[in-house]
């Protein structure tokens, strides 16, 4: 069964027009990569996905639930979703821990003695059991990322979406934060990726889509769109990435 | 400078062998730059002594306005109206803070339910705004007590404060919402991403932020606050101006301005500095 559906889904801002009828299915487990130019609408098609932009038409189905109804409160739907994004955005304010642990007490009204053995696990688990009481500002970006992404698995999402997580970071630091995908991957979580990573795509995705001015023009397993790109823009722009 | 000794292998005698040749020019420079800066203010110094006693009135001035027996007279005296100001200044200070914090959050609510509150926050800033301070204090120090009220709470004191706590919070208040403001969008997303209520995501992720963010300008406020405190002297409380005041007529002398004046550049020079200096180190750690 499909975990996220979307249906037709079209957004603008104002005249501007940056989901022009997306079909998108991502089964319970699957990774799926969004792959295009700038501009083509991968950020906005995934923050339309956990309800930070309103869609404008179409719907979006969550367990077959439309999550997309106008006047619906986002915020325990967003609870289910996690995100992360291209340029981290840890609350620079608070430590790592502080970080992870705001969402789960003021949403899930847990305590912090509740929750710390479950976080000091997550830290432990992708490397930054030493980083917990570090400020954000004394983290580097690729640890910075990790922290960001155990900060929405604090929430035990049921999906998770990311931005072009790795777009912001120094190239040396870009395999440690591919590692903890690839670690959710083999656990199961299902994931929704933009992403320039062309080679990690290809060795992990279950589907990739190829979006261009807001329409998904081809998607199909990771061999057959790098491999046989039916797609004459789509033959363009996996060209450009490899000259 | 190849054959210069490694960094820290000379005795200080022949450190400038370690600078290198940029160092040296700068220290050259900037030697010569202080120089010409004691220089130039000695001269203006000396054109003021030798000159400002040379002008036909100075004798008069001098005696009416830094007389040294009404000085040592009127001090200790000013001195301590002066704690009245400070106290003035000690309740009014949070109250604005918490007011001014309260206004910038009602000019953010969102939902349409408490949109009379952005409103009021709308014309409140408005309002206070636009009055000059000293009218405000005036209508209120004056309207207030005016209606007959029981003691204590005809008391300028009481009034005169409120004057100034909801002028000063209407500053403050915007001062707060360019802080919210400055906080990037990126921020509330992330916040809200994680299922945070729009009053969580306020509270825990944006105003902390943003209230450390303005803290120098606040501080900016603090200092035009503490002068402005002498307003209150128009409507009765007998702070350090209104003090001075009486001095003046008593002894037929302006020295006790003068003396007023000193007492409020020792508070305020060095909360000017203090107040730059957080600027100038948030500037830094921005860029
Ligand atoms: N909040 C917004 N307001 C107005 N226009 C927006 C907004 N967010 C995105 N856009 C526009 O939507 C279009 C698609 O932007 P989007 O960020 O989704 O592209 P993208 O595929 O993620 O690009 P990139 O690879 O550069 O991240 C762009 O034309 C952009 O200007
Ligand atoms: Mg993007």
């Amino acid at each position: 069964m499909s975990k996220l559906v979307l249906e037709k889904v079209t957004k603008s801002f104002g005249d501007n027009t940056v989901c022009r009828g997306i079909d998108l299915a991502v089964a319970d487990g699957q990774m799926v990569c969004l792959i295009g130019a700038s501009g083509s609408g991968k950020s906005t098609l995934l923050r339309c996905m956990n309800l930070l932009e309103p869609i404008d038409d179409g719907r979006i189905l969550l367990d077959g639930i439309d999550i997309s109804e106008p006047g619906l409160n986002p915020q325990p739907i967003r609870q289910r979703i996690g995100m992360v994004f291209q340029s981290f955005n840890l609350f620079p304010h608070m430590t790592a821990l502080d970080n992870v642990l705001l969402a789960p007490r003021r949403v899930h009204r847990k305590s912090r003695d509740a929750l710390m053995g479950e976080v000091t696990d997550l830290f432990r688990r992708f490397g930054l059991a030493d980083r917990m009481t570090h400020y954000p500002d004394q983290l580097s970006g690729g640890q910075q990322q990790r922290v960001a992404i155990i900060r929405a698995l604090a929430m035990r999402p049921e999906i998770m979406l990311f931005d072009e997580i790795t777009s912001a970071l120094d190239p040396e630091l870009v395999g440690e934060v591919l590692d903890v995908l690839r670690q959710l991957r083999a656990e199961g979580m299902t994931m929704v990726l933009a992403t320039h990573e062309m080679g990690f795509a290809r060795e992990l995705a279950d589907t990739i889509c190829f979006l261009h001015e807001g329409r998904i023009l081809e998607q199909g397993p990771p061999d057959a769109i790098f491999s046989a790109p039916q797609h004459d823009r789509t033959k363009a722009f996996l060209r450009r990435l490899t000259a | 400078m190849s054959d210069s000794p490694p960094a820290g292998a000379g005795s200080s005698g022949d450190r400038a062998a370690t600078l290198t040749r940029r160092q040296s020019y700068e220290r050259r420079a900037r030697r010569r730059a202080t120089l010409v800066a004691a220089g130039s203010t000695l001269a203006v110094v000396l054109a003021l002594v030798i000159l400002v006693p040379l002008a036909p009135g100075w004798e008069a001035v001098r005696k009416s306005f830094f007389n040294g027996a009404v000085f040592r007279e009127t001090f200790p005296k000013l001195l301590e109206a002066f704690t009245l100001d400070l106290l003035i200044f000690a309740w009014s200070a949070p109250a604005i803070a918490i007011l001014g914090l309260l206004i910038a959050v009602c000019r953010d609510v969102r939902a349409p339910a408490l949109y009379p509150l952005r409103l009021f926050a709308i014309v409140y800033t408005d309002i206070f705004r636009g009055i000059p301070v000293i009218l405000v204090v005036y209508l209120i120090g004056f309207g207030i007590p005016g209606l007959g009220l029981p003691r204590p709470w005809n008391s300028p004191y009481i009034w005169g404060s409120l004057a100034l706590i909801l002028t000063y919070s209407a500053y403050v208040a915007e001062i707060f919402r360019s802080g919210i403001e400055s906080i990037h969008a990126s921020q509330r997303s992330a916040a809200m991403s994680l299922g945070l209520s729009q009053s969580d995501t306020m509270r825990f992720v944006i105003l902390p932020q943003a209230i450390r963010r303005v803290v120098p300008a606040n501080m900016n406020m603090l200092i035009a606050l503490q002068k402005d405190v002498a307003l209150l002297s128009f409507i009765g409380p007998v702070e350090i101006l209104r003090q001075a005041g009486v001095y003046k007529s008593l002894l037929a002398n302006f020295t006790p301005y003068v003396v007023a004046a000193l007492i409020f550049l020792a508070v305020t020079v060095p909360a000017t500095r203090f107040a730059d200096h957080l600027m100038a180190r948030q500037a830094r750690q921005r860029s």
